[in-house]
């Protein structure tokens, strides 16, 4: 038996894009290759193209009343389920976060810890939103009349370029929280806890287009994304940092179908741990507001 | 000849005083413009009512400084509880002035003076009475224990509600602290320098409010000015998203209210009789000039003929004429453009198939005007039924079931408000659920109240004004920890 | 929606009065308005409840917008007499003794002394045992003679009794019946004993050569609800009325611009139902002449002008009589009157 003295070799995994609930190859047929903090060799990403985008927001476009659509609690159990799977997969997240953003083992706990913490925190907020942000309007007439939030639609998210799973889960969890569907193009560099996270999202209960993770280019894809016209609302985390493209540019691409823009917070990415807020969620709801007489 | 000829009742114009020229209002005092004076007419007369003058931007940093200061020195420092007694007193002052701001209103804008005295002039006083309130008390409002304003807001309003949209504007901003340069419509400036004067007797402070004239590129100034904080806009979604690429990439926020082509649906078990008279205060209101207009009639293909015809008979007994007669129902169109804007997509849906019929009231010679029109026969692919026409005309399609009606009225870029008329009360709330739209108004239409927010979903805008959620857009979320 | 056919508008035309049907007639539109021949309660209930419903902040927004109509100067001279010519000049008390009915009957005859351009009212409106008096006053004079029956103001007598109330009016010469409704038997559901109510009423009214004109009290304030005013309205001209009445006047609230804006949307749609123009009448609360010209705006604007005519709209009113006369001193003098200057009755 040899198995002693040769060491095995380990199975490597696939790294592809997350579209509609299957994992499919960049249709460009391209990948690039990721390294570690270190420099070494860590995979090859599919390098999503701009038809990608396309397909991606199409399945987002398909799942999203559907999401809307489930009860508030049943979206918080939904989401909660994201984090007990986050949990289970805890040792393989904080590998890629240790090898991917050059920290320390310990502080890899500290993040993986913090995005699961939060995972949980945007769960709790799917059955509390429209009491928190929504109200009765008491106007001078005989009307019943009250405003709730409601989700904005298709929600593309450039996932922060640093920090790639407490930063990613930092803009993405807010934004499922009320109904929205997503389209989330991963940090360039730093991409592979975001195709993890798909494949945690894949074996969980949220259903198939709710969430469309790209990875690639941030320069090429997101350009399209902002511009595309079926795209309701974006986040630009991750324009901070992107080679090639500034967050301004991508907001003037936006205002062609007046998106909703959530702007990076500062010019430089912060460190994404004290950042939960309910404005997050807010960013990406429309307040509809609905009259009716009141009389015998 | 009718047995009951109303007689003319026409409200006097002397309550106002209108000057022959008007400068800009700037920190507390009118001085003159650096551009070339432009002129105001009275849409129903086509006579020239003031000259106005035209800010540039040496102008609006001149008004934008003004701001800054005023917020930074005395606006912003100065506890809410006194920033509200200002607000009181404005409202106050507009209840009591508001006979003369409604003339004004109606000569300015050519809408009915029953509108401008029973619409306009009072929700204004009341959105300015509504704000007052919550000056003192931001931090119950949900957007942190100690939110802080944005500092100066720049504001641009279209000439559809003049003075309305003027408070909207407004007051929630000097409520939260903000201090204002406000750029009325070039058509409609006059009730905005009506209201400077009304400030000069609130003693507001210098600066606080100030109010400049101009057209397009005025407004364009303003916006792009980097002493603005704050930018809000009422008016066209084409002007709306040139201001978005404007301030892209800026940390300037916006609050954009912008066009609509709102879907009033009636199903067969509606009210009809109550359903008819919110179709034409959908759509006939204000001569149809409004963004949240119910320019769709979706009604159920069992009902339709009754209902189209009911509502010819309805058209029949508007009046049609001199805004200053107070039966007058539908006026003068704002002006000769959109006048022209209403009659060019008229003709083209007439060449594009859809039946045209217009009410054979009889119209004024002079002056811009334009009968309520109704087009039948009309597909989700006319230009009648996608482009906002903003005017006193209704595209009338049908639907079958419930599923085809949520899909005519959802499949449209614009988002800002529908009707829905049934008295099935399970139907109405999942209709509600099903509408993209900012207001749903459900058996009634175009209600207004300064607790309730507006504001569109997708091309409509963003942000809302009035009620609770109307102080968002002006705050700063700040939390003491 | 079953109830037209063709879409109405205001009618400026007008249509068939309801008066010069016969019985088989009546009975033929019902049945064709209704879809049955039976006119079973089922039937009845299945069209009534079949109605368009009413909602009622809409109707009171409606009714609102129609009160702030401003009808000054030549418009103004018009309405006052045209509303003048339209009272049914009212007192119905316990106490009205000969002379009470005598002097409601000179008024009626002069409403404005030494001014003989004022028109007189429609009619006077008494208590069946009144009408002779009142018949006598007139003399001749083109002047109706109404009176309430059946039992009023309640009703509530059984069927042979509210027959008889009836027949002692008419003998006694009354032109119009204003007869009430069983409302215990419309709000219990029982719309075929409502519909034969007044077909028996009006069958008495038609005995005579010349028929009583027969006006069919609804009382709105006990039926509550826009829906049950509907409904009853319908019902009523269903089974044959002349009019539909809004209120005794005993019971509040009595005639309001809102219900009296629904009712003629009844009338109008009635006509466009059957070509039969059924008129109405509100009743109770009317004071001031402003308040009067606001039912003339909503007669013009909601039934139309065929309905601009005593024919086919009256005011059920005592007092409003004087205030009209005041504002009617005022337009030709160009100051304001005082009550000295009007008589009472």
């Amino acid at each position: 038996m040899s198995s002693t003295t040769t060491p095995r070799l380990d199975v490597r995994k696939t790294y592809k894009l997350f579209v509609g609930g299957k994992f499919p190859r960049s249709e460009s047929g391209r990948t690039y290759e990721i390294t570690t903090a270190e420099g070494t060799f860590a995979a090859n990403a599919a390098l999503a193209s701009r038809k990608d985008a396309r397909d991606a927001v199409r399945a987002a476009r398909a799942a999203q009343p559907g999401w809307a659509g489930a009860t508030a609690y049943n979206r918080g159990q939904v989401l909660y389920r994201v984090a007990e799977l986050l949990e289970g997969r805890r040792a393989q997240f904080v590998g890629d976060v240790a090898a991917g953003e050059g920290v320390s083992a310990k502080k890899a706990e500290e993040l993986v810890s913090a995005a699961i913490d939060r995972w949980v925190w945007y769960a709790g907020w799917t059955d509390k939103v429209a009491q928190v942000a929504g109200n009765a309007n008491p106007v001078a007439g005989p009307y019943f009349n009250l405003s709730v939030p409601e989700p904005t639609g298709v929600v593309a998210v450039l996932a922060p370029q640093a920090s790639s799973l407490l930063g990613l889960v930092s803009v993405l969890a807010p934004v499922l929280v009320s109904g929205n569907s997503v389209v989330v193009l991963s940090s360039q560099d730093r991409p592979l806890p975001a195709v993890t996270l798909s494949e945690v999202l894949a074996t969980s209960d949220v259903p198939g287009g709710v969430v469309n993770v790209l990875t690639g280019r941030t320069a090429e894809v997101a350009p399209h994304l902002a511009a595309h016209m079926d795209v309701n609302a974006i986040d630009l985390a991750g324009a901070l940092g992107a080679d090639g493209i500034t967050w301004g540019e991508l907001e003037a691409d936006a205002a062609e179908n007046l998106k909703r823009v959530r702007r990076p917070a500062g010019e430089t990415e912060g460190d994404w741990l004290d950042t939960q807020s309910l404005e997050a969620i807010l960013a990406f709801t429309e307040t509809k507001t609905v009259w009716h007489p009141k009389g015998m | 000849m009718s047995k009951f000829e109303y007689a003319p009742a026409p409200e006097s114009a002397s309550v106002v005083d209108i000057d022959s020229s008007y400068g800009l209002f700037i920190d507390g005092e009118f001085v003159e413009g650096s551009g070339a004076a432009m002129k105001t007419v009275n849409p129903a007369t086509e006579e020239v009512l003031a000259d106005v003058a035209v800010a540039d931007e040496a102008d609006v940093d001149r008004a934008v400084a003004a701001a800054r200061r005023a917020q930074e020195q005395v606006w912003g420092p100065m506890p809410g509880a006194e920033r509200a007694k200002y607000l009181f007193r404005i409202a106050r002052l507009l209840a009591e002035r508001s006979r003369e701001f409604a003339v004004l209103e109606t000569l300015d804008n050519g809408k009915p003076i029953r509108e401008s005295r029973d619409v306009d002039v009072p929700t204004a006083a009341a959105h300015f009475f509504y704000y007052a309130g919550w000056a003192d008390k931001l931090s119950y409002a949900g957007y942190g224990s100690e939110p802080r304003p944005h500092g100066v807001a720049g504001q641009v309003i279209p000439w559809n509600f003049p003075l309305l949209m003027l408070a909207w504007k407004i007051a929630p901003a000097l409520a939260t602290g903000n201090t204002v340069v406000l750029k009325p419509a070039e058509t409609t400036p006059l009730t905005a320098l009506l209201f400077a004067d009304l400030l000069r007797q609130a003693e507001l402070p210098p600066g606080v409010v100030n109010i400049i004239t101009g057209a397009g590129p005025t407004g364009s100034a303003l916006v792009r000015h980097a002493g603005v904080d704050k930018v809000a806009f009422t008016g066209s979604t084409a002007v709306g998203k040139q201001i978005a690429k404007q301030i892209a990439g800026t940390r300037k926020h916006a609050t954009l209210e912008l066009g609509g082509k709102a879907a009033n649906i009636v199903f067969d078990d509606a009210p009809v009789d109550q359903a008819i008279e919110g179709i034409v205060n959908g759509i006939y209101f204000n001569q149809g000039q409004v963004c949240c207009a119910g320019s769709r009639l979706l009604v159920q293909e069992s009902i339709a003929e009754e209902v189209t015809e009911r509502l010819k008979g309805r058209l029949s007994t508007l009046r049609v004429g001199d805004p200053m007669d107070k039966n007058t129902d539908v006026g003068a169109i704002n002006s000769a453009a959109q006048l022209e804007r209403i009659t060019t997509l008229t003709q083209a849906g007439q060449a594009e198939g859809a039946t045209r019929w217009t009410s054979d009231c009889p119209l004024p010679e002079t002056g811009y005007w334009f009968a309520p029109t109704v087009f039948t026969d009309v597909s989700s692919a006319h230009r009648i039924a996608r482009e906002e026409i903003f005017g006193p005309v209704l595209s009338v399609l049908t639907f079958r079931t419930p599923a085809e009606a949520i899909a005519k009225a959802n499949t449209i870029p614009y988002g800002l408000s529908a009707g829905i008329w049934t008295e099935k009360g399970s139907r109405i709330l999942a209709m509600a659920d099903a509408m993209r739209a900012g207001v749903v108004w459900a058996n009634t239409f175009n209600r207004f109240d300064p607790t309730s927010p507006f504001g569109g979903y997708k091309e409509s805008g963003y942000g809302r004004e009035g009620g609770r959620h109307g102080l968002a857009p002006y705050l700063v979320e700040g939390t003491v920890r | 929606m079953a109830t037209t056919t063709t879409a109405p508008a205001p009618s400026s035309t007008g249509g068939t009065h309801p008066a010069t049907r016969s019985a088989q007639q009546v009975s033929a539109d019902a049945s064709g308005v209704v879809g049955s021949d039976q006119l079973s309660n089922a039937a009845l209930r299945t069209f009534l409840h079949g109605l368009p419903g009413v909602d009622a902040v809409g109707l009171a927004g409606r009714a609102a917008q129609l009160g702030s109509r401003s009808i000054k100067t030549t418009a103004k001279a018009w309405g006052l007499d045209t509303v003048i010519s339209m009272i049914d000049l009212t007192t119905l008390e316990g106490a009205d003794t000969p002379g009470k009915v005598r002097s409601l009957v000179a008024k009626a005859l002069t409403p404005q002394p030494g001014d003989a351009s004022c028109p007189r009212p429609a009619a006077v409106c008494v208590y069946g045992d009144r009408v002779q008096i009142a018949k006598e006053a007139l003399g001749g004079a083109p002047i109706a003679v109404a009176a309430v029956a059946t039992g009023f103001p309640a009703g509530r007598a059984g069927t042979a009794a509210r027959l008889a109330d009836t027949q002692d009016a008419v003998d006694a010469g009354a032109d119009e019946i204003d007869m009430v409704i069983d409302r215990g038997a419309f709000l219990a559901g029982d719309y075929r004993k409502v519909y034969d109510d007044i077909v028996a009423v009006r069958e008495v009214c038609q005995s005579r050569a010349e028929p009583a004109h027969l006006k069919v009290i609804l009382e709105t304030g006990e039926l509550a609800t826009n829906d049950n005013v509907r409904r009853a309205s319908w019902l009523a001209m269903l089974a044959g009325a002349d009019f539909i009445k809004t209120s005794t006047g005993k019971v509040s609230p009595a005639a309001t611009l809102p219900v009296t804006v629904l009712m003629l949307e009844a009338v109008r749609d009635f006509l466009a139902a059957t070509g039969v123009q059924v008129g109405v009448k509100p009743a109770g609360g009317i004071r001031s002449a402003k308040d009067a010209l606001k039912y003339l705006v909503a007669v013009n604007e909601v039934a139309g002008e065929a309905w601009l005519d005593p024919e086919f709209f009256r005011f059920g009113a005592s007092s409003l009589l004087n205030d009209v006369l005041l504002q009617r001193l005022k337009l030709t003098s160009g100051v304001y009157s005082g009550t000295d200057y009007v008589t009472i009755d």
